[in-house]
């Protein structure tokens, strides 16, 4: 069997995963990189928006702490602070580097980077190229690992001495010494040949979990692998009950339902009506927020020319608001004749603006579904697009609780709480990517010895990765997919219930079993039914932890809608549900923890008036405390 | 709304293939991947095909259809009449690895050979100022999405596998001149476009600008003015040819 030593694996070549693994050579030490698709391919490549950060290029007003307030407001105050702080007050310099390291983002007149309006963003702070930042961010960093191999290849003569990308290879399963990671297992796509890492220190950076559901912005990458390697190897998942539903999927051709449409369309003017033409998020206003959201469409519209002097529309209003306030107008009989409700940039803006700040969503919507967005509107409804929930790690180092395990981006959870504001992921795999880079490097150097992985963990990680070749006449994999796709997207969803989560548990427990005795026919050759197979065995498991803890979680936050606990509740913000799997592997459990209060000096930014919203009468009375004595 | 229609597709792996005939259901509004994804999941679960984004953002899901090179996610099944067979096989330029899945390891390669972005040692990051209109050509040909269709429809290495050594391809030549027209890249680009990555070989024929599903101008806005420029130090017949071509259009 192939087998190859490392200093580092870092599993995912996304954002994350690229910046992590930069650091972690530059560090010195020997990485690899593994991922499922091509090089350049991964999921942050679609991402169109924008990197959060607060450069205040375009209003001055802004700094780390009006978006370490809005991140926290976003996440409804369930966020892990410090990663929130981290996040704030990194940002910048993660983006000036990718400038350095050869990015083109978009320019103000004076020559810096620009900077876009994004919901829940209080001033204009997505840096971005047009509506393809993700494609800018991902090309940067793939041609800074190829400057590195460059580099090497002087200094070496082999480019791949100290990083080399090891594409269209899955890992099925994290090696371990003990308690200590030890090393990965995985197989090639191309030849269904075995693969084994031994290194000390491996980093999950494998995105998310939306092929769990049918309708989503998700490819198929995202059948959480990592949050199942993670929980497989003995690491925890915190805050998976939070789903985020991007409120602009696009509805129509059915086979394109989920399919993202950016928020800068919002951010850039766009506003959304139902089918009675009323800018009906003006009704959606909820009471935390009332504050900051304008109330007319008068005082909306001018809010794009001077924000000083108004406030934001409602349209701009945080992901879960929006996207719930769409669900409820298409209930109520007042959506679009395909099924959503109707997203109009086109009486906005002049048409070459339209094409010149959103090429993509012309593009997109022109090929695929015989829209012309500058001459009518779009229309969309809610789809699954990223999860907020992920491995619990320490925010400073990215290490899970298992030595040698790190998480960063989509995977890792905490940092971005019960929702996650648009353009703070970008920025969040930058910042995370390059501090669980260097994690992994501090750790490895601090080692006496290098673990070995245990006998026989193998020989059955081979095993399990065979079985559905190995079996005649099972079920095809495609049937059982699909039977969970539809029951998380139904049961699971946007709005839930007990009843329904209950249900959604019994389904996942038959479609685990179903799973045990799929078939998969033809050879390991690239064979995309054995990897679906192989997958299986994480989508159940995540599945079932986010069913698990949504069930659990008897409160309304962010991307957690109970419709039989329509309210926020105080006493639930004090809790995080960590989810583990139980010994034997076959499912997982759920514990409630205490939620870390804010340090002090971070809590005082805020005006108690807000606090008394999300904080019980405790919390309340330590930040009385704390403002006293500052 | 839905029809049968007819497909036929290259299957094979390890240099052996044909294509196989296959009757499959079609519904309104749905691409050429969407039928392979259908052939998958209730025929051929192990046909292999490469895709992500299923958007026309990735550049992962290259093929050919009915011999032209086309992302399958954003050719509409509404482009083809419902009694047409349509054939679906992989790209050509690249070894097969399986069905519609090529070894494209070629463009890795040559992106490796084109010596990254150099920047003035003097300028720090957050220290950089470049206007609007100075980033824009550099922007356009960032817009590619790597999906390799230009490599694979140039002549120069389409049917000339000798060439390959010798020529990095259009996606790479419009690399060189991406940095080349960076605001802030210091390094001196022309000469070894033209000696090292094979500039001189292309002949302006165009067709890789006209496959790029990103409609970037690779010909005219990258191509010509290179070599425009490189020829201030070295003779070169089709620069001529190549803005007289420039100028009728335009
Ligand atoms: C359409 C769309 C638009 C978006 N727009 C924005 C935006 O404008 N701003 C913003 O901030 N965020 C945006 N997001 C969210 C953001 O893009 C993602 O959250 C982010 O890119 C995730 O990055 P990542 O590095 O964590 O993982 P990814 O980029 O998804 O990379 C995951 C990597 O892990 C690999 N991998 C997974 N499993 C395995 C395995 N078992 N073995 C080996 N490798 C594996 C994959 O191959 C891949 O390389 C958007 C998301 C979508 C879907
Ligand atoms: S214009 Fe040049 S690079 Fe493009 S296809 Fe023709 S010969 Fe090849
Ligand atoms: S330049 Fe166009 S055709 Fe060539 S790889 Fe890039 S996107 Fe594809
Ligand atoms: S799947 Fe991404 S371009 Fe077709």
């Amino acid at each position: 069997m192939e087998r190859h030593e490392y200093d580092v694996v870092v599993i995912g070549a996304g954002g994350a995963g690229l910046r992590a693994a930069i650091e972690a050579r530059q560090q010195g030490k020997r990485t690899a990189i593994v991922c499922k698709s091509l090089f350049g391919k991964a999921h942050t490549v679609m991402a169109e928006g924008g990197a959060a950060a607060a450069m205040g290029n375009v209003n001055p007003n802004d700094n780390w702490m009006v978006h370490f307030r809005d991140t926290m407001r976003g996440g409804k105050f369930l966020n892990n602070w410090r990663m929130a702080e981290l996040h704030a007050k990194e940002a910048p310099d993660r983006v000036w580097e990718l400038e350095a390291w050869g990015a083109l983002f978009d320019r103000t007149k004076d020559g810096k980077i620009s900077q876009r309006n994004f919901g829940g963003h209080e001033y204009p702070r997505l840096a971005h190229v047009g509506d393809r930042t993700g494609l800018e961010m991902i090309r940067t960093l793939q041609q800074r690992v190829v400057a590195l191999q460059q580099e090497d290849e002087k200094l070496h003569g082999d480019p791949e001495a100290y990083i080399k990308v090891f594409a269209e290879c899955t890992i099925t399963r994290l090696l371990k010494d003990g308690d200590a990671i030890a090393g990965a297992f995985g197989y090639w796509r191309e030849t269904g040949d075995f693969i084994v890492f031994d290194a000390p220190a491996v980093v999950l950076a494998t995105g998310g979990i939306g092929k769990s559901f049918v309708v989503t912005s998700n490819s198929w990458e995202y059948t959480g692998d990592g949050h199942a390697l993670a929980m497989l190897a003995g690491a925890n998942l915190i805050n998976m009950e939070f789903i985020q539903f991007h409120p602009t999927g696009m509805v129509w051709p059915p086979s394109v339902r989920g399919i993202l449409v950016t928020e800068s369309v919002r951010g850039d003017g766009g506003v959304l009506r139902n089918s009675e033409g009323r800018r009906f998020m003006f009704d959606y206003i909820p009471d935390v927020f009332k504050d900051k959201y304008a109330t007319t469409e008068e005082e909306a519209d001018r809010w794009y020319d001077d924000q000083a002097g108004n406030r934001r529309p409602p349209e701009l209003l945080p992901r879960d608001e929006v996207a719930r306030a769409i669900n409820s107008e298409v209930k109520a009989g007042r959506g679009s004749p395909q099924g959503g409700v109707f997203l109009d940039v086109s009486t906005r803006l002049p048409a070459a603006e339209i094409i010149r700040r959103l090429p993509s969503m012309h593009h997109q919507f022109k090929e695929l579904a015989d829209v012309d967005i500058t001459k009518e509107p779009m229309q969309v409804g809610p789809t699954c697009h990223y999860v907020m929930g992920g491995v619990e790690v320490d925010a400073d180092t990215g290490a899970a609780s298992v030595p040698g395990l790190f998480a960063a981006g989509e995977v890792s959870g905490g940092m971005h709480g019960s929702n996650r504001l648009g353009g703070n992921s970008l920025s969040d795999l930058l910042v995370f990517g390059r501090r669980a880079g260097a994690g992994a490097a501090a750790y490895v150097d601090g080692l006496a010895r290098r673990p070995a992985a245990a006998a026989g963990l193998v020989e059955e990680a081979r095993a399990e990765a065979l079985a559905p070749l190995e079996r005649t006449g099972g079920e095809n994999p495609y049937e059982v997919h699909h039977e969970l796709q539809r029951t998380m997207n139904d049961l699971v969803g946007i709005i839930r219930k007990a009843e329904e989560i209950s249900e959604a548990l019994q389904v996942v427990e038959k479609l685990k079993e179903r799973a045990r005795h799929t078939a998969s026919s033809g050879s390991r050759i690239y064979n995309p039914g054995w990897h679906l197979a192989i997958d299986l065995r994480n989508m159940l498991l995540v599945s079932e932890a986010v069913a698990k803890a949504a069930l659990l979680r008897e409160e309304s936050r962010g991307g957690h809608t109970r419709d039989d606990y329509p309210g926020m509740s105080p006493e639930w913000r004090r809790k995080l549900l960590r989810v583990a799997v139980t010994p034997d592997e076959s499912g997982v459990s759920v514990e409630e923890r205490v939620q870390p209060s804010m340090r002090s000096d971070l809590i005082s930014l805020f005006e108690r008036g807000e606090l008394e919203k999300y904080l019980t009468e405790e919390e309340l009375a330590e930040y009385d405390a704390a403002v006293k004595e500052s | 709304m839905g029809y049968k229609a007819k497909f036929r597709v290259w299957r094979g792996e390890g240099g052996e293939g044909r294509l196989e005939d296959f009757t499959v259901e079609v519904n309104e509004g749905e691409v050429v991947l969407d039928v392979i994804h259908r052939l998958q999941a209730t025929q051929t679960p192990d046909l292999a095909v490469r895709w992500n984004c299923k958007a026309g953002k990735c550049g992962s899901c290259s093929m050919e259809i009915n011999g032209k090179p086309r992302l399958g996610c954003m050719t509409r099944m509404s482009t083809f009449e419902e009694d047409e067979t349509i054939t679906v096989t992989p790209l050509r330029t690249f070894p097969v690895i399986k069905d519609l899945v090529t070894d494209v390891s070629f463009n890795y390669q040559k992106a490796r050979e084109v010596p990254s972005f150099t920047p003035p040692a003097d300028v720090k990051p957050g220290e950089y100022r470049m206007q609007q209109i100075d980033v824009e050509r550099s922007q356009e040909f960032r817009k590619c999405i790597e999906c390799y269709m230009c490599q694979n429809v140039c002549h120069v290495i389409r049917d000339h596998e000798e060439n390959k050594p010798n020529f990095s391809g259009p996606r790479y030549l419009m690399r060189i001149a991406e940095l080349d027209m960076h605001p802030y890249d210091v390094l001196d680009r022309k000469e070894s476009a033209q000696e090292d990555h094979g500039l001189s070989y292309c002949n302006i024929t165009k067709c890789c600008t006209e496959v790029c599903p990103e409609h970037i101008k690779i010909t005219d806005n990258a191509l010509i003015p290179m070599k425009e420029r490189v020829v201030d130090r070295k003779y070169d017949p089709l620069v001529w040819l190549g803005s007289k071509i420039f100028k009728r259009q335009h």
